[in-house]
């Protein structure tokens, strides 16, 4: 007695059962490459979420002069900001900053650099890559001049000094006093 | 339910030789080529464990630390995508045709494909082993399985191996998976509804599911870590802008899934052992059918509990420890059903028997221990410690692999018509119960200690709980050549005819079939009332 409830019920005809399978099997292919492309589609949501909640210390890439005219500097409140300067193995550079600490007003520009040089005897390509603690805070540092994420060459035995201008934005919470800014120069391999 | 006896002497006409088993296209062919890989591929895994506890024998380095960091991921790797997932699948292929009465899978050749693909894909995972012994490359990777960037960004050629290994166990998982929805889906017995399904069947489902939504980001996560080591990219490169911990989402949102998805299949074939031998329906079909997708929908969202170290704002850290806390309450269901299922049975204790008892025994204690390591701020002691090491062995050989064995041993006489030797079998229990606590309980302390994983050598005051370990290892390990002694000898033809029921209580379509069962089944479909 064969009880017909949900599919798969009766045995159909060969020729139908075909048709059945390779329908399915033509809908789960395409699922298989939706969750495919949805791997790749992580990458942007990710550094998205980073940007927004400043996860991981991302702090989005420069802001505009139009930025500056906006802002309101606000002299009642001090936030103390540190430089940490490190050089990844690869590369023979010094890199420090000029300044250890500062402490700015949120909303005022301030402008400071790092002394980078190449003691060795041949020419060497870098870049730097920075982030800032805590990552709450990243948002609210904007760069107006910055030598990160752009690739800089120093010649044996150069020395530079690299321009960074930024502010605070004035939205920064109240409870954090002290953030930390660190610049880490990675070697630059050049791939062919 | 009345099986179809309609099968003349022609039907059981089928090529002889190597090329059957290179051509076949029939479910029960190929459900033991998947089984007989598998096996390989524990004892290849298994003598990496060796070799792993041999290292740790004793303080001293024996093995250089590199070739040591080779080993402990080879062995990871092995043994989850070679060892346990062939074991399931293959499981899956012999059993779901014959539980729902069907005459094959779907999709027979794809399915000769998803098998063929899985040789080459060993052979890459373990082949830097041998190249470098011949001065070529620098041996087989050894990021750990995880392959966490930066290091598998500058690894070494085996990385590059390992990617390719992974494609190939991509495409061979995916194949498989998809053809056992369609199978389901399509070829049910008049009268098998969805509902009426054994709970294997509905626990293979869910696993292809899981595997058809996590594989592909996984493979999109190696995509773009071979773009990063060869293309001058930077996904996860910090040099270039991008993030490793990217990669450590990619890899757990693939990984964590994982480990459900060698659980499942086997906590779907525990019910049907645990209700023959007590003389006992399986007791809430319903509930554990619920638990499956519950477990399955909540696996893809609590990745994040491996990343607790890896710096994450106090909200995720907290939501991602209160959702891992959540799968215990579906896996709870699942172990009171397993007790229901045996309450006031008359329960003998033969080999499958024991094994299922010592799974719910074994992995009981990893499930618990996976919710001390769920807690985000005791995880910030136990990450990356023996503890750890301990816990997943228990969550993984505890389940699966007791599971796999249970299941090995309960469907042997049915696959090769001969009753193995349960003198033997039961040895191989009880030294598998020795041994494994014996390994695995001391690595709890180490790791409480203070003891990190994947290191070559430790401090002096960890050596007592390491000889023990290993000497505990070396137990476990040996046990499990009495099981390939049983398979040896029922393959050879020794040992009682089995009949078609084979187990005095064992109920389902695929124990109406003579065993072992002809090379065609179902080829009129039963019908099921
Ligand atoms: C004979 C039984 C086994 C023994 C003695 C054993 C022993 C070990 C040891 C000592 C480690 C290294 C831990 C470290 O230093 O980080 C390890 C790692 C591992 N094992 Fe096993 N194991 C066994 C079976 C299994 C099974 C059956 C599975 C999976 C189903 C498994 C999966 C893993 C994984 C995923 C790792 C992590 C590898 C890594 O760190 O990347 N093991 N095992
Ligand atoms: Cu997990």
């Amino acid at each position: 007695m064969a009880g017909r409830t949900v599919s798969g019920g009766d045995a159909p005809a060969p020729e139908a059962t075909g048709g059945r399978h390779r329908r399915l099997t033509i809908i789960l292919v395409l699922v298989v490459l939706g969750f495919f492309g949805f791997g790749f589609a992580l990458v942007p949501l990710y550094n998205t979420f980073c940007k927004l909640t400043g996860l991981n210390g991302k702090t989005g890439g420069p802001v505009g002069a139009s930025a500056v005219a906006a802002l309101k500097p606000n002299d009642s409140r001090t936030v103390k900001v540190g430089f940490t300067s490190t050089v990844m193995p690869g590369l023979n550079w010094t890199f420090k900053p000029l300044h250890e600490h500062m402490m700015v007003h949120p909303g005022t520009v301030t402008s400071t650099s790092y002394l980078v040089s190449n003691p060795s005897d041949h020419p060497e390509t870098g870049q730097a890559i920075m982030s800032v603690v805590p990552g709450r805070a990243a948002r609210y540092f904007k760069k107006l001049q910055c030598f990160c994420f752009h690739q800089e060459t120093l010649k044996a035995g150069q020395f530079r000094n690299m321009k960074l201008v930024y502010f605070i934005s004035s939205g920064i919470p109240k409870d954090i006093s002290s953030i930390i800014v660190s610049y880490a120069f990675f070697p630059v391999k050049k791939h062919t | 339910m009345n099986a179809a006896h309609a099968h003349d002497a022609h039907h059981d006409e089928h090529p002889r030789g190597i090329s059957r088993w290179l051509f076949t296209t029939n479910h029960k062919d190929i459900g033991r080529l998947y089984i007989g890989f598998s096996v390989i591929m524990f004892l290849v895994g298994g003598v990496l464990a060796m070799l792993i506890r041999t290292e740790l024998l004793r303080p001293t380095l024996m093995i250089p630390p590199e070739i040591y960091n080779q080993i402990i991921t080879v062995h990871g790797l092995v043994m989850v995508f070679a060892a346990v997932m062939p074991a399931t699948t293959g499981l899956a292929n012999y059993l779901i045709p014959m539980m729902i009465g069907a005459p094959d899978m779907a999709l027979p050749r794809l399915n000769n494909w998803g098998f063929w693909l899985l040789p080459p894909a060993a052979l890459l995972l373990v082949m830097p082993f041998f190249l470098m012994l011949f001065g070529i490359g620098n041996g087989a990777i050894d990021t750990g399985w995880t392959m966490y960037a930066p290091l598998s960004v500058q690894g070494g050629m085996g990385v590059d191996f390992a990617i390719f290994a992974i494609y190939l166990m991509a495409m061979s998982s995916l194949l498989s998976s998809i053809n056992v929805i369609v199978t389901i889906f399509n070829m049910r017995a008049p009268g098998m509804s969805m509902m009426k399904m054994p709970v294997f069947v509905w626990s293979w489902l869910i696993t292809a599911f899981l595997l058809i939504a996590v594989f592909p980001p996984l493979v999109a996560g190696v995509t773009m870590l071979f773009a990063d080591r060869h293309f001058g990219t930077h996904f996860f490169n910090a040099a270039g802008g991008g993030d490793p911990v990217l990669w450590e989402h990619l890899f757990w949102f693939f990984g964590h899934p994982e480990v459900y998805i060698l659980l499942l299949p086997t906590a779907g074939i525990l019910p049907h052992i645990l209700s023959t031998f007590s003389r006992k329906p399986i007791y809430g079909y319903k509930a554990q059918v619920y638990s499956f997708w519950a477990i399955g929908a909540l696996s893809v969202v609590v990745w994040a509990h491996h990343m607790f170290t890896s710096g994450m704002p106090v909200g995720a850290q907290l939501y991602f420890m209160y959702s891992t806390m959540a799968i215990s309450i579906p896996v709870a269901i699942l172990f009171f059903c397993w007790f229901a299922t045996i309450w006031q049975g008359s329960m003998t204790f033969e080999t499958p028997m024991l094994f299922a008892l010592g799974y719910i025994v074994l992995f009981g204690v990893g499930g618990l221990t996976g919710l001390v390591l769920s807690d985000a701020v005791a995880d910030q002691q136990y990450h990356n410690s023996y503890f750890l090491v301990a816990h997943f062995h228990y969550a993984l050989f505890g389940g699966p692999v007791m599971g796999i064995i249970a299941a090995t041993y309960y469907y042997l006489p049915k696959i090769t018509g001969r009753m193995f030797n349960e003198t033997v079998g039961k040895w191989h229990f009880w030294q598998t119960m020795v041994g494994f606590n014996l390994t695995f309980i001391p690595q709890f302390f180490l790791g409480i200690a203070g003891m990190p994983r994947r290191i070559p050598d430790y401090a002096l005051q960890f050596a007592h709980l390491n000889m023990l370990s290993s000497i505990g290892a070396y137990i476990l390990g040996s046990a499990q050549l009495l099981l390939v002694y049983n398979l040896i000898q029922v393959m050879r033809g020794v040992g009682k005819k089995a009949t078609a029921q084979v187990w005095e209580g064992a109920r389902g379509l695929e124990f109406t079939v003579p065993s072992p069962p002809p090379y065609h089944t179902f080829e009129t479909q039963p019908v099921v009332q």
